[in-house]
């Protein structure tokens, strides 16, 4: 269908828990396949073996700077897409792969990983290890609205996706300790136990209504600052909750 | 948007049942409508504010039954991080359709999990109750402490009730005693993270509610969402809540109105003073964070 957009996943230095994640969308994804976009690159489900053009590239996994083939296709797949989004917590923020030190066989010269944005230009973040199955639903309905959509669709889906792409531009270190600077040390944390319950990890309890990171539990994967309410909080798009709740929910209807 | 937020109603209420009357802040609102929602099936269970083993400090805890509701009744002025349980009630708890109660802040760290998941998978669908309760300011545990036993001088574990209002924080004990600090003093003791909040009255809640506004024993109630509106209807026709028509009653919506800009003002005043908070070599001023404009 020519009114739809196309998209790919460009699989790194990653456990493919993103996909399996957008896979979790079940029913919605075919949704999403059927009316919104073509899947043109996903080398778990579909036989095309090399970087096409696309829309929206979805990058799942860190980049190995030892494996020459890894930062070709991540060049590549950068010259190629319109939006190339950081999936998950390794391609934005290394995640687990940032404790990787090398020496183990077969390739023990392979330790230097790296989140993308280390290599190339990123527009988009979606944190988290793992993603959610509804943030990538919700990602991808809006970028058709942007993409393929009227004005006011444009608008809203241009003032949804700003936060995550304003996270691109934040940086590419990610830390419980991100509550304790830019949250706690900054005077705007307020106890609310958000860090606490998106944490994969349990990795932090809320000590008489603070959060208290176990920083060697820590994989830094980057959930709990996004999901803070004071990490962002766009009243623009927020004092409209459910009117956008009720978009995307017909948008998947 | 106003600073009472969007509503479609506005109601002074209280709850018809007199075991929450009794044991309620003032007109037992959130207790009777989350018991309400648990019996109709609306919810399956709610996060709310319940006791912990210190007293006064509130466990966020996952309640089912109308008991566990009763015990959690009644204001603490402290820190209740009752959204580090948002994931795990779908989780554990097993629950398909969740009630949650919050301060505005956690109102609206409600809302971005349900519109940016980030760590919070199956959680946005699941969320079936907000419930906002009105709040100018919170304090830690440690304040609260400073004002109950050193400017009211009364042991923590004897306060009966505590209540902020007319100018004073006011300390009943289960020995009948009163105790008071004027409210001028509590300024020192307010959780910084405070001051850049800019709701009052729960703005992003189904429903939300407070005692300003309304008489003692009675609350002042917006009714928000479709979702709050069909809750609302169903709990009135079941004749769960005494009502009185806002216009009414005294001090009524003008004080409310009041009290939120007054509020909004003020901390959209220290939001705006973070810009210019610190200095640039070159004589321009220095920002700390904003997160109203960027992450």
């Amino acid at each position: 269908m020519a009114d739809k957009i196309t998209i790919g996943e460009l699989h790194l230095s990653g456990c493919t828990g993103c996909l399996v994640t957008l896979a979790d969308n079940y029913e919605g994804l075919f949704k999403l396949l059927d009316d919104y976009a073509e899947l043109v690159y996903a080398l778990t489900l579909v036989d095309v073996r090399h970087v096409p053009e696309m829309d929206v590239c979805l990058v799942e996994g860190s980049c190995c700077l030892n494996d020459e083939i890894s930062v070709e296709e991540l060049k590549e797949a950068r010259a190629k897409s319109a939006v190339l989004v950081a999936y998950g917590a390794c391609a934005a923020y290394g995640n687990i792969t940032r404790f990787c030190r090398g020496g183990q066989w077969n390739q023990p010269g392979q330790e230097a990983f790296v989140p993308i944005s280390e290599v190339v230009d990123v527009d988009l973040y979606l944190p988290s290890c793992p993603p959610c199955p509804q943030a990538i639903r919700n990602i991808a309905v809006m970028a058709y609205l942007l993409l393929k959509g009227n004005d006011e669709q444009k608008q809203l889906a241009t003032a949804y996706l700003k936060p995550l792409m304003q996270l691109a531009q934040r940086g590419n270190e990610a830390c419980g300790c991100d509550l304790m600077y830019d949250v706690i040390n900054q005077g705007l944390c307020m106890g609310c136990g958000t860090c606490a319950g998106t944490c994969p990890v349990r990795a932090i309890t809320m000590e008489y209504g603070k959060p208290n990171v176990n920083r060697d539990l820590c994989i830094k994967c980057g959930a709990c600052y996004s999901q803070c309410p004071r990490s962002w909080f766009n009243f623009d798009v927020m004092n409209n909750y459910e009117g956008i709740i009720d978009a995307i929910n017909g948008a998947m209807k | 948007m106003d600073v009472l937020g969007n509503y479609k109603s506005v109601i002074s209420a209280r709850s018809a049942d007199k075991d929450i009357q009794k044991k309620a802040q003032d007109g037992g609102i959130v207790t009777t409508l989350f018991a309400y929602a648990l019996e109709e099936g609306i919810i399956d269970g709610a996060i709310v504010a319940g006791p912990s083993d210190e007293p006064w400090k509130p466990k966020p805890m996952v309640v089912t039954t109308k008991e566990e509701l009763l015990a959690a009744a009644g204001t603490r002025y402290t820190i209740s991080p009752n959204l580090q349980l948002i994931k795990e009630a779908t989780r554990s708890y097993g629950l398909d359709r969740v009630g949650i109660v919050g301060t505005p802040c956690q109102v609206q760290a409600t809302r971005k999990c349900q519109l940016y998941p980030i760590g919070m998978r199956d959680v946005d669908d699941k969320i079936a109750l907000v419930l906002g309760i009105y709040c100018m300011e919170n304090l830690s545990y440690q304040a609260l402490e400073a004002i109950v036993e050193d400017h009211c001088n009364q042991k923590m574990e004897s306060v009966k009730k505590m209540d902020i209002g007319k100018g004073k924080f006011t300390v009943y004990t289960e020995r009948g005693a009163v105790s008071q600090m004027p409210l001028k003093y509590i300024h020192k003791y307010v959780q910084p993270g405070c001051h850049v909040c800019l709701d009052y009255v729960a703005n992003l809640a189904d429903i939300s509610t407070g005692s300003v506004g309304s008489p003692d024993g009675w609350s002042t109630v917006f009714v928000r969402s479709n979702k709050g509106n069909a809750v609302w209807d169903g709990a009135m026709a079941a004749g769960l809540f005494e009502t009185k028509d806002m216009a009414d009653v005294k001090p009524g919506l003008d004080l409310v109105k009041k009290l939120a800009t007054e509020k909004i003002t003020k901390n959209q005043k220290h939001v705006d003073e973070r810009k210019s908070f610190g200095l640039k070599s070159d004589g321009t001023p220095k920002a700390l964070r904003n997160p109203y404009e960027t992450p």
